[in-house]
């Protein structure tokens, strides 16, 4: 695994902004991120959709597998796991995932960039 | 004489049966043949002759496929034949063979009859007599059929589909005398008059009388009764065309036919016949499978095998005027001391006969009307023990009976088409077969006509082989059970239909299906509260999603009629977002490129300028296209695109469980396509016909004909059940063609439940409708008037104003389109994703640009 520089905490949006088992999408630093919410929590994601490159993953169906959180494409279904960003469809793909957490009722961001 | 010139005299249905059964195993090309055929035509389905009045074209009855090492020379009547110099002649010259087919077929037996030479009276054998009753009974009024028996009563719903009043003249006193009994025949008749056609049995034609023109214009009967007839079909029995034989000395069968033995070979060693001409042991066969059986036989003959026939399963099954009658056995107790069962319902207006065998153990024959379905298990049954008690075979199928095929003995054919026996389906489940396709795909069972396919699922089921119809592993229902728990239990929300009958969180697969279910069930704007969650990015942005992320906007056009001042607005919208704009095959206009934030200002405009969602994203209706209709077309004769527009507007935002389209053409010459539509309405001269089932795309297939002569009420009634009923029942993403190819007896169990009522459903169906329609609101309408449902057309929750910076457009023809810039996406390998490139394995896109000429701009 590459090594990840961690950056600064980024405030995002209040918590209700987030609509429950929804994802958003979100500008950070010029880094388009997805932004989830579910049961399980916050998770947060690249926006870009790794197999046909759009930035579309916001707009992805939140459910689970196997009980493992889960998103699934808008494009072509296929399914990411929430919490690592693995594809459960596509053996080695992945999407980046970034760290998100809510501090006083907003949501918060801090980007993951491998280098 | 394994080889050599052949000639086939005939290419009907049983001679081209034979070429390909000869070519299929004659793999060194040791026969060299010559077809010669009297119609212009290659050989074409004259089983399904009729289906020519409801629109199937000449091309879909082909059945001739052009094969190299075969020369067919059609318009070519066979004039003589001389055994001695082994040639046949023709008016183009001779053909020299080693061996000769024979393949006539037979042709209409008119009676001795005054007046058959009238102009307007014809017989029903081939597709230019088809063409010629056509032609010949536009701007007439009335018809008559002499003969009522399999072919007659054919004829006769042939003349009402051409909107004839239509009479049946049959010498025998009931309809159908050679299949039928006499309280089968009773039955029948009910049925054929309710659809308007009036019967005279028990009475000869004696004289067809022409009118003022010369033409055709009444029979007079034996009893002396006389019936107005403009179209007079005669249609009272084929006789075997052996003339040719009987030239050249060859022996016939007492009752005519060329005289053949079990090897279908005549006493001339080189001469061979198969089919209606060919008389084996001297019984001729009017029937296309025993044809069939004499085309292998010969094909195996002549490379030196030793097949002989094995005798006529003279069953048949059919559906006459819309009634099902089969027959199959003895099925008029001829057998000395056979006991008869017989089972008569009023109710359900069935009739339903076994022959039994002295001792009531052995099925001899039987005679069904009205209800088929215990059809293909009684007849596999026939010669052997009954498969159960004779009541519980004969009582209708959903009354818990049923004929069990599990109790066939393993020789039994189970698929008669393709002779397929029970043994075989059970040796094809043992090896892993677990489903219908797959027992089709191995055994060729139920690829024919299909009516065993109920017997290779009760066989499935027999073997113990359960088909999971789990939706997801979040639901074991499958999705019509789920309907019906939502229904029943009226649950109102995913989260407590998961928590009562699921588990886990749901997925891309149930929550769709779910939040389909809630807006057929009326549930309001399809995205409130919990709701949202639920959808599709399309249904939840109200737009199609594009490959680059952008979105598609399609305004309703309802019927594809558009005025002036909405067209314009359509343009100015486009022409101030920039976006792609091009006319979708459903008649309207489709709008590329729009991103989220600006999909809320796009429909600002266009609903004020009257226009509503068009549900393009939904799995809804989509469009009704319509040609011009009478308003119009010269040749129109209802108004298509009053009656698309009426329907597109009664049945929009309807969730099905998968897309719906449909179409109305104004007259015969369907220039809106309706029959490739899940409904298709094509216009007669008193009505609408009303098709079903059809698809295009990925799978096309053509609608059937579902019910004809409709009045506007009556249309609409029998389209909201299909649609109702659709909805309930069908599978996730089953478009309405596989919904009815996978249901339990197919387009006749439809027919059953929505016109006959057989489930009681109807008006349940109906009233869903109303509601539906009642309650219809514009999602796009109902969305401006919400600042909260607004709220989700943002680009970025914490940059609203700020557009996708990965969207971008290049102009191509002078409009937008995705930048498909840099290299083609290539496979993403371990930790390369999420860098910036796609992972999507790439195609080769072929450039289309071929320099001059282009659009003027």
């Amino acid at each position: 695994m590459t090594t990840a520089s961690v950056l600064d905490w980024t405030t995002v949006c209040p918590l209700d902004r987030l609509e429950s088992d929804r994802g958003v999408a979100a500008l950070v630093d010029g880094v388009q991120v997805a932004l989830f919410r579910t049961a399980d929590g916050l998770f947060a994601l690249d926006n870009q959709d790794p197999v046909s490159g759009a930035y579309v993953l916001s707009r992805g169906i939140v459910g689970s597998r196997n009980g493992v959180p889960t998103v699934a494409s808008p494009l072509h279904k296929q399914v990411y796991d929430l919490r690592t960003g693995d594809c459960l469809d596509l053996p080695g793909v992945s999407v980046s995932r970034h760290e998100v957490r809510c501090r006083d009722g907003l949501v918060e961001v801090r980007l993951r960039q491998e280098e | 004489m394994n080889g050599g010139r052949l000639v086939v005299v005939g290419n009907g249905m049983v001679g081209q049966r034979f070429v390909e059964a000869l070519r299929a195993r004659d793999t060194e090309q040791r026969w060299q043949v010559t077809v010669l055929g009297e119609e212009r035509r290659p050989a074409y389905d004259r089983v399904r002759l009729s289906a020519y009045f409801d629109g199937v074209s000449a091309e879909e009855l082909n059945l001739h496929t052009p094969d190299d090492g075969v020369e067919l020379r059609l318009g070519e009547a066979v004039t003589g034949l001389d055994r001695d110099r082994r040639v046949v002649t023709t008016a183009h010259g001779e053909y020299p063979y080693d061996a000769l087919v024979l393949a006539t077929g037979s042709y209409p037996f008119v009676p001795p009859v005054p007046g058959t030479d009238l102009p307007g009276v014809f017989v029903y054998r081939t597709l230019d007599d088809l063409a010629a009753i056509r032609a010949h009974a536009a701007g007439r009024r009335t018809g008559a059929v002499v003969g009522g028996g399999l072919l007659g009563l054919e004829a006769a719903n042939a003349l009402r589909l051409l909107g004839l009043a239509t009479h049946v003249v049959e010498f025998a006193p009931r309809l159908m005398p050679v299949q039928v009994d006499t309280a089968g025949g009773a039955m029948l008749r009910r049925y054929v008059e309710e659809l308007g056609v009036t019967t005279h049995l028990g009475v000869a034609t004696t004289a067809l009388r022409p009118g003022p023109d010369g033409t055709v214009r009444a029979l007079e009967l034996g009893d002396g009764t006389a019936v107005e007839a403009d179209v007079v079909v005669v249609a009272a029995g084929i006789r075997p065309r052996d003339e040719l034989a009987r030239a050249a000395g060859l022996d016939l069968g007492p009752r005519g036919g060329v005289l053949v033995d079990a090897g279908c070979r005549t006493a001339d060693e080189r001469i061979w016949a198969v089919g209606e001409c060919a008389a084996v042991d001297g019984v001729c066969h009017g029937l296309v499978a025993p044809g069939y059986a004499m085309a292998e036989v010969v094909a195996d003959r002549l490379l030196g095998g030793a097949a002989t026939f094995p005798g006529a399963d003279t069953a048949t099954k059919l559906k006459l005027l819309g009634v099902d009658v089969a027959s199959f056995g003895d099925a008029h107790g001829t057998t000395e001391g056979c006991l008869d069962v017989t089972f008569t319902d009023p109710a359900t207006r069935t009739y339903a006969k076994l022959v039994l065998s002295d001792d009531a153990r052995t099925l001899l024959g039987g005679v069904l009307v009205g209800d088929a379905t215990a059809y293909p298990t009684l007849r596999a049954s026939v010669g052997g023990p009954l498969p159960g008690p004779p009541l519980a075979l004969l009582a209708p199928a959903d009354a818990g009976g049923g004929a069990g095929a599990a109790a066939l003995p393993g020789t039994a054919q189970v698929c008669s088409c393709n002779a397929v026996t029970k043994d075989d389906v059970d040796a094809a489940i043992a090896g892993g077969c677990a489903d219908v396709p797959a027992l089709k795909a191995c055994t060729r069972a139920g690829t024919s006509c299909g009516s065993c396919v109920p017997m290779l699922k009760q066989l499935l089921d027999a073997a113990g082989v359960r088909q999971s119809t789990a939706l997801c592993e979040h639901f074991d229902a499958s999705r019509q059970e789920l309907f019906d728990i939502v229904r029943v239990r009226g649950i109102r929300t995913f989260s407590q239909l998961i928590a009562e009958h699921g588990r886990g969180r749901g997925c891309d697969i149930c929550k769709p299906v779910v939040a389909s279910i809630l807006a057929s069930l009326g549930s309001g704007y399809v995205l409130d509260g919990e709701q949202a969650s639920l959808q599709d990015t399309n249904d939840h942005f109200l737009a199609n999603l594009q490959r680059d992320g952008t979105y598609s906007v399609v305004p309703r056009i309802p019927g594809g009629e558009v005025s002036p001042e909405k067209l314009i607005v359509i343009g100015e919208v486009a022409r101030d977002f920039n976006l792609y704009t091009k006319i979708t095959g459903g008649q309207r206009i489709d709008l590329f490129g729009a991103r989220v934030e600006q999909l809320p200002l796009i429909w600002r405009r266009l609903v004020d300028a009257g226009f509503e969602s068009g549900h393009a994203y939904g799995k809804a209706l989509r469009t009704v296209k319509s040609c011009v209709g009478d308003t119009w077309c010269r040749y129109g004769v209802q108004d298509s695109v009053g009656l698309a527009v009426a329907l597109e507007l009664r049945y929009r935002g309807l969730r099905a469980p998968h897309k719906l389209k449909s179409a109305v053409s104004g007259c015969a010459r369907e220039c809106a396509e309706a029959r490739s539509k899940d409904f298709g309405v094509i216009a007669t001269e008193t009505g609408w016909n009303l098709y079903v089932g059809g698809n295009g795309g990925f799978r096309p297939r053509h609608a059937e004909l579902f019910a004809t002569d409709l009045s506007t009420q009556e249309l609409i009634s029998l389209v909201d059940r299909f649609l109702m009923y659709y909805v309930r029942t069908a599978d996730r993403l089953q478009r309405t063609s596989a919904w009815i190819e996978a249901m339990d007896g197919g387009l006749d169990h439809l027919r059953a439940v929505l016109v006959e009522d057989s489930l009681g459903l109807c008006a349940e169906l109906e009233a869903a409708m109303a509601r539906h329609v009642g309650s219809y609101s514009d999602e796009w309408r109902d969305t401006l008037d919400d600042p909260e449902r607004l709220r989700r057309f943002t680009s970025f929750v914490n940059a609203p104003d700020v557009p996708d910076p990965s969207i971008s457009f290049e102009v191509v023809r002078g409009q937008p389109v995705p930048v498909r810039g840099g290299p083609p996406p290539t496979t993403a390998g371990p930790g390369t994703a999420g860098a910036g490139e796609p992972a999507a394995v790439g195609g080769r896109r072929q450039p289309v640009t071929l320099g001059m000429p282009e659009v003027r701009r």
